[in-house]
């Protein structure tokens, strides 16, 4: 290997990082930058006691620990309760799974002010569990927000389960050790990186969970976005709300540096393409335990198609009939399915960004460079980029407004910045998804491949691709997920004319008058239909695809 | 060697990376911006909600193209147009109501303008302060009531409530919903009715309004829809902090009178206001927009729209607003610049009120 060999392989490498870095530093970091520096200079010089101030306060201390408790418990739950379905949906075969895997994406999509309506329909006194006396209380927020992100931990953990060799399982049974003992000695060492991933992913999601705090906590319970939200868009409490968000983001980065921790010693395992085997008796417990989460799961749902399809006390598809047009008295710009247009278009351009950039940080991230300096810094680029998972939506809308004005980067009226924000929000999960199998090859298959005469692209397409093909559709379903269901960024950023169907939905859920609440539940049917069928096709797709290697 | 495996492969994905950025860069620059001197762009609150008839009314008299870009609540787009007033994302701005008048003329974010022929019936509304009388023209009003369920009331043989007292009395434990204050606009309005009608005491009020069981819930609709005995989700709440003009909703098919109706002691009148954006690209068509907001055509059309009442008399309301949806003969009083001066402390003790 001559001299220029690696410096040219460091410029590349620079030039490829560089690319979502920029994206990075454009739509993320000088957004929040700009908020936060407003609230430390209110009157133009540097202001810190008036932060220090807020943070001293003893309600941001109740609403700091309100919002790790409530994260780290809505997170263990989504985790104990999806881990096992994991197993089911993707290592089991049964008829229906494809349908049940699509299903199960569902509620990650759903807007939270019409599940809210619909949870609390449930919970309310008057209603079905009304007996339970739930409403209003913590444990209902717990619940929607496991209702919400367990999605996150069956298809994050699926993926990664899915490519994990079952013969070493096999071997291991095959001298003896119990199905426990295989679980504990073999599996979840395995495994752990997987549900390491999707725990951070989600324990961010609840930290900055928004409307259901609001809506399932009757305003009784804060956390910090919605103290944020609060401050922000209500009493305009700059220094106040930049304090919030440093601490967010102090909080947030703790947090990835222990999951950074957990998965740095995580060996290579080996993989092989799976195709689930039948269900035999003694999966019983655990099919069990997948049809309670699936009940959980769609009762709220339930009670959304059954109100889509009463009008007054009579069974009716007019709530269905009325979406071609915009509303009872005009509580629409442009016709509601117009917005399923706007969201599926949007949804692909969005999701075409995270997967480019996801793709290029979690090739990036998996990487293993021998010097320490490197490796750290592989790690902080990998943080980085989950950064915009953990901070409030309403720091980053408004921060677009005060820092993306002025020429050329005047985007604030632009369609595309819609997409990006979306874009921005994918991004973390498609790294998350993809980055564990990366790592999880054996470099030496690579070198194997190269001192066989493979270029470098050949390696990539014969090693990591055919690894990473299923993570990657799950990831591509992931990202178009998200991007359909993102409410935060996109209620500040969307315009009038092409407006996504979440944005549709909840317009018409905060305009007075039956027709626009039928209206509602009817498009919040149809966002949930569209998922189903987006993902059934991905998962068509990846079943297509197993005969390739 | 194993570094070898990187080149092609970089040189491959920057390629697509450097394409998606390129395509990212060439759709900022293909969107349409909105900035000529032919279009006006009003900033509202999500409620906005107008016929496309009367609009296009306005395009072709004017020759303007409008763009409506709704922005949250009444404090959401005050707010955000003070975050943006050195650049501007609109040239008018509607939905500015009495609670946040006076922090939108302070922070400057308003040209003067007085449309020319505002009605007589609308100089009511005009807000005292004479540089906000210059800035902000009235364009409806609404009262925030507290409605009740009547079937409900009649079936149970129980006395209705009449007064914002009455609401903390045993015989109406549990019965009460309300949007709150920190998340919805109507909220805002109710807590600002309370600290009107008892003032100092106000958090004493609410104090045994908690205690009585008054239930609170994040937004309008979901103390309406889900809660309220007379809304679509038949809760188990006959009373529910709405509007005067809500009844007139619940006239059952066939009736010709509704089941709910408004207690005229506990409204706040909320005014909406619109105005000019300093620094608007496009003042003149701006002006001509709050001018015509305040014309027949427009004002006629905001009952069924918008669920407010016209500030212009001559407009005329709907019959059955005029038979079901009165408005409150004495609705209770504070100046904005009050509301202004202590907005953001009320929010704060009645947030520490009603959160653990």
């Amino acid at each position: 290997m001559n001299r220029i060999g690696p410096m040219r392989h460091r410029l590349g490498i620079a030039t490829l990082a560089a690319i979502p870095l920029v994206v990075l530093a454009v739509f993320f970091v000088l957004p929040v930058w700009g908020m936060v520096s407003r609230g430390f200079t209110p009157d133009g010089h540097l202001d810190v006691g008036g932060v220090w101030d807020v943070l001293a306060r003893p309600r941001t201390h109740r609403v700091l620990w309100f919002t790790l408790w409530s994260a780290g418990l809505g997170t263990l739950c989504a985790v104990l309760l999806g881990v096992p379905c994991a197993y089911v949906l993707h290592r089991l075969d049964f008829p229906g799974r494809g349908l049940l895997r699509a299903l199960v994406v569902v509620p990650f999509v759903l807007p939270t002010v019409v599940v809210g309506v619909a949870f609390r329909q449930l919970l309310a006194d008057s209603g079905p569990l009304g007996g339970w006396h739930l409403d209003g209380t913590a444990a209902a927020i717990i619940a929607a927000l496991v209702f919400f992100n367990i999605s996150v931990v069956i298809k994050t953990v699926g993926a990664f389960w899915e490519g994990i060799d079952p013969r070493r399982e096999q071997a291991a049974a095959a001298l003896g050790a119990s199905p426990a003992q295989v679980f504990r000695t073999v599996t979840l060492p395995a495994l752990l990186p997987g549900i390491v991933s999707a725990a951070t992913v989600v324990f961010l999601f609840c930290s900055t969970a928004f409307g259901v705090v609001l809506t399932m906590g009757g305003l009784r319970y804060a956390n910090v976005e919605t103290e944020i939200y609060l401050l922000t868009t209500q009493e305009l409490d700059l220094p106040a709300a930049a304090a919030l968000s440093v601490l967010q983001l102090l909080v947030i980065t703790a947090l990835l540096l222990v999951s950074h921790l957990t998965r740095r010693d995580a060996a290579a395992v080996d993989r092989a393409a799976s195709v689930g085997r039948r269900p035999r008796p003694r999966d019983l417990p655990l099919l069990a335990w997948t049809a309670l989460v699936l009940v959980f799961v769609s009762a709220p749902l339930l009670t959304l198609v059954v109100r889509s399809l009463q009008v007054g006390d009579a069974w009716s598809l007019a709530n269905y009939r009325a979406l071609s047009g915009t509303g009872e008295r005009s509580a629409l710009l442009v016709p509601a399915l117009q917005g399923l247009r706007n969201s599926l278009e949007i949804a692909a351009l969005a999701t075409s960004m995270a997967l480019v950039l996801g793709g290029i940080v979690a090739f990036l991230v998996s990487r293993r460079p021998r010097r320490a300096a490197l490796r750290r810094a592989v790690g902080v680029f990998d943080g980085a980029f989950m950064l915009p998972l953990g901070v409030s939506a309403v720091t980053l809308g408004f921060g677009f407004l005060v820092t993306l004005n002025h020429p050329p980067l005047d985007l604030r009226s632009s369609s595309v910045l819609v997409p990006i924000a979306q874009a921005m929000v994918a991004l973390p999960l498609v790294v998350r998804t993809v980055a564990p199998v990366l790592r999880s090859i054996d470099d030496r298959q690579r070198q194997a491949a190269a001192s066989l005469g493979a270029g470098p692209f050949r390696v990539l397409l014969a090693v990591d691709v055919p690894t990473a093909w299923r993570a990657l559709l799950a990831a591509t379903g992931f990202a178009f997920a998200v991007s359909l269901g993102e409410f935060g960024a996109t209620s500040f950023l969307a315009r009038e004319d092409n407006p996504t169907l979440p944005v549709v939905i909840y317009r018409l859920i905060s305009h007075p008058g039956a027709e626009n609440f039928g209206m509602a539940m009817a498009a919040s049917v149809l966002l949930a239909a569209t998922t189903t069928l987006v993902m059934l096709l991905v998962e068509r797709l990846r079943i297509g695809s197993i005969g390739t290697f | 060697m194993y570094r070898q495996t990187f080149r092609g492969a970089i040189g491959a994905i920057g390629a697509i990376g450097a394409l998606a950025l390129v395509a990212t860069v060439a759709g900022c620059s293909s969107g349409p911006s909105g900035d000529d001197s032919k279009t006006v762009v009003v900033a509202s609150h999500d409620s906005w909600a107008m016929s496309k008839d009367v609009i296009k009314a306005f395009e072709k008299k004017s020759g303007y193209t409008v763009k409506v870009r709704p922005s949250g609540d009444a404090g959401e787009l005050t707010n955000r147009l003070i975050l943006t007033k050195d650049s501007p994302t609109a040239d008018a701005v509607f939905g500015i109501d009495n609670t946040f008048a006076t922090r939108a003329v302070d922070e400057g974010i308003l040209a003067d303008h007085e449309p020319s022929d505002l009605p007589a019936s609308a100089k009511d509304f005009v807000l005292p302060d004479a540089d906000a009388a210059r800035q902000l023209t009235p364009v409806d009003y609404g009262d925030v009531c507290v409605n009740i369920d009547d079937t409900w009331f009649a079936q149970h043989r129980i006395a209705p409530p009449q007064t914002l007292d009455d609401l903390t009395k045993p015989a109406y434990k549990d019965l009460f919903v309300t949007p709150g204050a920190t998340t919805s606009s109507p909220g805002l309005a109710f807590l600002i009715a309370t600290i009107a009608e008892k003032g100092e005491a106000w958090p004493d009020y609410w104090r045994k309004l908690l205690a009585n069981g008054a239930k609170i819930t994040a937004g309008w609709s979901d103390a309406y829809e889900v809660d309220f005995t007379a809304g679509g989700g038949k809760g188990d709440r006959p009373i529910v902090l709405s509007y005067a003009s809500s009844p007139p909703f619940t006239i059952p098919d066939g009736a010709d009178k509704p089941t709910t109706s408004a207690l005229l002691d506990t409204c706040w009148r909320q005014v909406e206001y619109a105005g000019v954006l300093k620094g608007a690209k496009n003042s003149k068509g701006a002006e001509a927009f709050v001018d015509f907001m305040v014309g027949k055509k427009f004002q006629a059309a905001i009952p069924d729209n918008m669920y407010m009442y016209p500030v212009n008399t001559a407009a005329g309301l709907p019959e059955i607003w005029a038979k079901w949806a009165k408005v409150s003969p004495d609705p209770a009083e504070m100046s904005p610049a009050d509301i202004a001066a202590h907005r953001d402390e009320w929010l704060r003790e009645w947030r520490d009120l009603t959160s653990r």
